[in-house]
């Protein structure tokens, strides 16, 4: 555009040069395409060699070939780690606790940025801040006090809450509630205020306005906040290596380790399989949600 | 059947008055428009008629009933958003019978409502969308379904219109009168649009920095003023405001005129003459609407004295051009024929009917 006007303006070439435009978009698309593939290339190539080096044998691992190539492919790491009892019941384990984090985790942070997006009460702006800063503490410093706290409750009453899987429940919405109450804050404070009060005037109450209002026009961002959730509580590495130690109660990703790494023998292998298998359901959770994500989003968008 | 009556209301944020005191009694089944600048209270009003609002102090009834302590829903009135504030969640059949359903009405009694509903709103055709394949006027009337359905004692409008074009609002305008002329109900409307108010209510209220200033037919409000805003306020062009002294003696006579400047002195028609004699030799505020500056032609009816006015900007307007002039430093607006208008810097003879001119007291912004 620049050039065609300033050919004008000189008045040296008469003829006009179009499609100025295109050219510059191109330019930008190469440029995109560019770091794009260079990013896919970064961020796929670990999984690419856990998927490769699942499909050979220790032998051929040990051996001095090309690490990208499998020259005797074999299924045998997955039939072996697959009947393993005790890597189902990571499984099981991760399932469970990831399952029962995400439920907790949703209906607290709904109804707790519910009440503080719309239920204006005293308090309530420095509760939603207290909540974001309880966000930003780390993990690893919670730990520590956490488990003193347990420590505590053991002494008080004697109910054991070491080395039990389902300990991780009390745990992982420490780090889920604060940052899923978060994002449904800012949700909820984008639906227009009238829109309560409409419903508000057709009769609905507090929790009908939960429920049939804000639930499913904030549906985009209740389903972002329990990919996070899920997330968070299924590849969680800390807690449960501090606070589980018996191999029936660990989950997938410490399980893995633990297990499949004897001393310095490292079942390079089995670990590669254990880990990309351990990664799958988050992988389906993620497509099966972002179709339904878009789905939601792009509703009724285009006119009929 | 509902009266609405507001008793003394008065409602603060933080020590900041918003109504100052209001009375007004709603008769049933009338349209009563509240118009006012921004900020002049009159949403905040109607948020309290609807129970959004709590009254800082004073009384809301509905029909006979003391509503101050009655949640919204209990209230039996239906709202009209600025911004729809449809659940774009919900088709429109879901929109409109929402309240209906929550009040586990029988499906077939909803399906009824909503279906006559829709067939007095002509959106029978729209009922399986939702508010997002809604064009801007469509989306008002589901807004306007909703709040029939429900039959309620009191519809709401709040500003319903200022979301849409102008030639839709022109519309929407009719279709809210239509709509009031089938579903008789006693409403309440608000709206900063003075044109709004003057064509849909039965009654205008006009209000300002959280009073009345005055209430009246449309046709009152615009021809009879009681103070210098409303006569400001309402009409568009507004009211040409001057400065003036009223001064004995016109055309040798016993009777008064009014001395705009040193060149430009109109007698007061002999009929306003007793009303204004008491303020005779005073400072006022001479008021007259653009419409009563014309061009002059034929004779001269009684109480309209021609002037010339050299004309400082002429805006055509298509049926008639406004021509601006200045009088002592003032801007003056009148309407004239545009076959006879004349150009920027030209003199233009021009005739003042002072039957409709209005005099203001400054000390307490009265009309006379």
């Amino acid at each position: 555009m620049t050039t065609a006007t300033a050919q004008i303006g000189t008045g040296e070439r008469s003829a006009v040069r179009y499609g100025s435009i295109a050219r510059g978009r191109k330019r930008t698309l190469y440029w995109s395409y560019f770091f794009l593939i260079l990013f896919v290339i970064f961020f796929l190539m670990p999984p690419v060699y856990m998927f490769i080096t699942s499909l050979k044998t220790s032998a051929e691992i040990g051996a001095v070939t090309n690490p990208w190539w499998v020259y005797h492919p074999t299924l045998q790491n997955y039939i072996d780690l697959l009947s393993q009892a005790q890597f189902l019941t990571f499984f099981k384990n991760s399932a469970l606790v990831a399952v029962i984090v995400v439920s907790v985790t949703m209906v607290v942070s709904i109804m707790a940025a519910f009440s503080l997006a719309r239920m204006k009460f005293w308090g309530s702006g420095t509760l939603a801040t207290g909540v974001f800063l309880t966000y930003l503490i780390p993990e690893s410093l919670l730990f520590i006090p956490l488990f003193k706290i347990f420590a505590f409750i053991h002494d008080l009453t004697g109910i054991e809450l070491i080395n039990h899987w389902w300990v991780l429940v009390f745990l992982y919405p420490t780090l889920t509630v604060p940052f899923c109450t978060w994002i449904m804050i800012g949700y909820f404070a984008s639906i227009p205020k009238e829109l309560d009060e409409a419903a508000l005037i057709d009769g609905a109450g507090y929790i009908q306005i939960l429920t049939r209002v804000f639930i499913p026009v904030a549906l985009p961002g209740i389903i972002a906040a329990t990919i996070f959730c899920f997330t968070v509580s299924w590849a969680n590495f800390l807690y449960p290596l501090a606070f589980t130690t018996s191999a029936d109660q660990l989950v997938l990703p410490v399980g893995i380790v633990t297990t499949l790494i004897k001393g310095d023998v490292y079942n390079w292998g089995q670990i590669m399989t254990g880990a990309l298998l351990g990664a799958a359901p988050p992988l389906i959770i993620y497509a099966f949600l972002m179709d339904y994500y878009i789905a939601g989003l792009t509703a009724g968008a285009t006119k009929g | 059947m509902a009266e609405v009556a507001l008793r003394n209301i008065v409602k603060t944020f933080d020590r900041t008055p918003a109504v100052a005191g209001i009375d007004l009694n709603i008769n049933d089944r009338e349209f009563v428009v509240l118009v006012g600048p921004s900020g002049c209270g009159k949403t905040t009003t109607l948020r309290m008629i609807a129970g959004l609002e709590e009254a800082t102090s004073g009384e809301i009834y509905i029909g006979d009933q003391l509503v101050n302590d009655v949640p919204p829903k209990d209230r039996d009135i239906a709202m009209v958003f600025q911004n729809y504030a449809l659940y774009p969640h919900m088709t429109v059949y879901e929109n409109m019978s929402f309240g209906l359903r929550l009040k586990k009405f029988p499906k077939a009694e909803i399906k009824e409502r909503v279906e006559n509903a829709a067939r007095i709103l002509d959106i029978t055709n729209l009922l399986d969308r939702r508010p997002k394949q809604l064009s801007g006027g469509q989306r008002q009337r589901v807004a306007m379904g909703r709040a029939i359905v429900r039959n309620p004692k009191v519809f709401l409008f709040d500003e319903p219109l200022s979301n849409l074009d102008a030639k839709l609002r022109v519309q929407m305008r009719m279709e809210i009168k239509k709509v009031h002329q089938k579903v008789t109900v006693t409403t309440v409307y608000v709206t900063h649009d003075q044109i709004e108010a003057m064509t849909l209510a039965d009654r205008v209220v006009v209000m300002n920095g959280g009073k009345i200033e005055q209430i009246g037919s449309p046709n009152e409000v615009y021809h009879r003023p009681t103070t210098r805003f409303v006569a400001g306020f309402i009409g568009s062009p507004a009211m040409n405001f001057l400065p003036c002294r009223l001064v004995e003696g016109s055309n040798g006579s016993a009777g008064l005129s009014v001395k705009l400047s040193d060149k430009l002195t109109f007698p007061v028609p002999p009929d306003r003459v007793g009303r204004y004699r008491p303020h005779a030799g005073r400072e006022l505020l001479f008021g007259l609407r653009p419409e009563d500056i014309i061009e002059k032609r034929g004779d001269l009816p009684p109480g309209r004295t021609a002037f010339d006015a050299q004309l400082d900007v002429v805006e055509p307007m298509g049926m008639e051009t406004m021509v601006y002039f200045l009088v002592d430093g003032t801007e003056v607006c009148g309407r004239v024929n545009p076959a006879v208008a004349g150009k920027p810097g030209e003199t233009m003879p021009l005739v003042a009917d002072l039957n409709h001119m209005h005099l203001i007291d400054p000390k307490t912004d009265q009309v006379l």
